[in-house]
């Protein structure tokens, strides 16, 4: 008894193992057997996934560049020109000392026109002034884990000092920095599901079309007692890789476009004295993205088919 | 084997199709359903797989009452029941071997069994040869057949078949007929709806005559019928 139920279970198991193979292959052999519109709809969710993924990367690789930067603040004191070094390093010496500062470095005159010199590029407009028109500065770099407003308070009181003219907390540009790409980000994701919908849209309606166009099957099939999930199925994996399809395509529409923008962005990095180099999708990126492609594709045909195919009955 | 008890079935906006038809086909009967066009033959075939719900009465096949089977329990039924229809209804980007082996994918027999099963029905109805063929380079004859070969290779307690000989010459039509006579001389209740009503006396078996609706005379035919 036992044993006839388990053998039982097996044929079961081994027939909705079957029906799954036989849908799985046979919405491939159909997404073959009509090549061209197939793949014109695996572009349009290629395409639509390719677009914000594209932005992610790249906005993925700016944050990589600007991560340096944003960690340790720094405040540059610019100083009245007619500071002499004694003054400078008294100075130093005495805002080092504070113990919200980790260290202070003074930049002389004639260093800081060297090294305006090295990085601007203005060394002939350099030569063409009399004298140097930099001021001394001293580069303070506020102690660890201090926090935003303990920043500004250390910034006011060194802004306060006499010799000093004018302080620049190099914070603030890269957090203007990182509002506009937590901004992009937001923007990105309401794109994604903007596209995400219309990926949907158009397997639905690829599905649905298909499923006009084989409505005789249906019926027939029906006829001779096909249930509602046999029916379904072959959609439901039509969608499937409808969805797997265009997501390798935007897999490599976004490789192919870093490759594009790869020189440039090298030729800049070389510039900034960088040797960053553009990050691609990845294996995660890649998986990340078919699994997406597949997910709408499968969503897409699941509406269409919930819509459409129960309308359908023998007659 | 089917019992139909006061029957009725009426379509919105016009007369009763059926109109209180109590009928029994007992297991392994075979019997005629004729009339006139619009008599209600097809409407009669059509409640019996449960391609339409009757209007009044009750419909029970093999004991179990229709109207107590879910929608989700229809497919079940229909499987124990093979069809036949008058334009065949078989699907043309198949091969013939491939559209009498869909009711046994339909209904889960594993794929090593298919080919013996789908053979074993192309064989009794003479198609053997026509196998790898598409259904629309056979004749109509020959596409009845497959119909016949895709409705009787799940062995189904049950034939079902509405104007099979609709299309063909008295010739084929025949052929067609003493094929369902071999199919129920092995068991299958057959159930056949014909307007050829000289073909049906010729082969006698019950023969039930719709009328507007209603059973007008049920009883042997002419010739070789039963008393």
């Amino acid at each position: 008894m036992a044993g006839r139920r388990r053998r039982s279970l097996r044929r079961r198991l081994g027939a909705w193992g079957e029906h799954h193979l036989r849908a799985l292959v046979g919405a491939l052999g159909r997404f073959r057997a009509s090549l061209a519109p197939s793949i014109m709809t695996a572009a349009v969710i290629g395409i639509a996934l390719a677009l914000p993924a594209g932005f992610l990367v790249v906005l993925d690789n700016v944050q990589t560049v600007t991560h340096g930067w944003a960690g340790s603040p720094r405040a540059s004191l610019f100083l009245s020109m007619d500071t002499n070094a004694q003054q400078q390093r008294d100075l130093a010496g005495e805002i080092r000392s504070r113990p919200d500062v980790a260290s202070v470095e003074v930049v002389t005159r004639a260093e800081a026109l060297k090294e305006f010199r090295r990085y601007s590029g203005f060394d002939k407009a350099l030569d063409m002034l009399d004298d140097n028109p930099l001021p001394p500065v001293l580069v303070v770099e506020p102690a660890e884990g201090l926090r935003p407003g303990a920043i500004d308070q250390l910034v006011a009181a060194l802004g306060a000092r006499p010799t000093v003219e004018r302080v620049r907390l190099d914070r603030g540009w890269v957090r203007r920095l990182h509002a506009i790409m937590q901004l992009a980000e937001r923007g990105i994701w309401v794109i994604t599901g903007l596209l995400g919908i219309t990926v949907v849209l158009v397997v639905g309606n690829t599905i649905r079309l298909d499923i006009e166009n084989r409505r005789d099957e249906i019926v027939i099939t029906k006829l001779i007692g096909a249930t509602d999930a046999f029916v379904r199925r072959p959609f439901l994996y039509s969608g499937l890789w409808y969805g797997l399809a265009g997501g390798l395509l935007s897999v490599v529409l976004v490789e192919l476009g870093l490759i594009l923008l790869d020189g440039p962005a090298g030729r800049l990095a070389a510039l900034y004295n960088s040797s960053f180099a553009l990050a691609g999708v990845g294996l995660s990126g890649a998986l990340t993205l078919l699994g997406c492609g597949a997910f709408l594709g499968l969503l897409g045909s699941w509406l269409a088919v919930a819509r459409h195919l129960t309308a359908i009955e023998p007659r | 084997m089917i019992e139909l008890d006061r029957v009725s079935k009426r379509y919105r906006g016009s007369n009763d199709a059926l109109t209180n038809v109590t009928l029994k086909i007992e297991r392994g009967e075979m019997a005629f359903i004729t009339g006139h066009s619009g008599a209600g033959k097809s409407t009669l075939l059509r409640l019996i797989p449960l391609l339409e719900r009757p209007s009044g009465g009750i419909i029970s096949v093999s004991g179990v009452d229709l109207a107590r089977i879910p929608r989700r329990r229809v497919p079940l039924l229909r499987r124990g029941i093979g069809m036949i229809f008058q334009d065949h209804r078989l699907l043309h980007d198949r091969t013939v071997f491939d559209n009498v082996a869909l009711p046994l994918v339909i209904a889960g027999v594993p794929h090593r069994e298919l080919g013996r099963r789908v053979r074993a029905a192309l064989d009794k109805v003479g198609l053997l040869h026509k196998e790898r063929s598409e259904p629309i380079t056979l004749s109509g004859g020959e596409q009845q057949r497959v119909g016949i070969a895709r409705a009787v290779v799940t062995r189904p307690p049950v034939l079902l078949a509405d104007e099979p000989t609709g299309n063909l010459d008295p010739a084929l039509s025949e052929e067609i007929m003493r094929l369902f006579a071999q199919f129920n001389a092995v068991g299958t209740t057959t159930l056949v709806a014909s307007h050829d009503i000289e073909l049906i006396n010729r082969l006698g078996h019950r023969r039930v005559v719709l009328d507007r609706g209603q059973v007008v005379s049920d009883g042997a035919g002419g010739a070789g019928g039963r008393a």
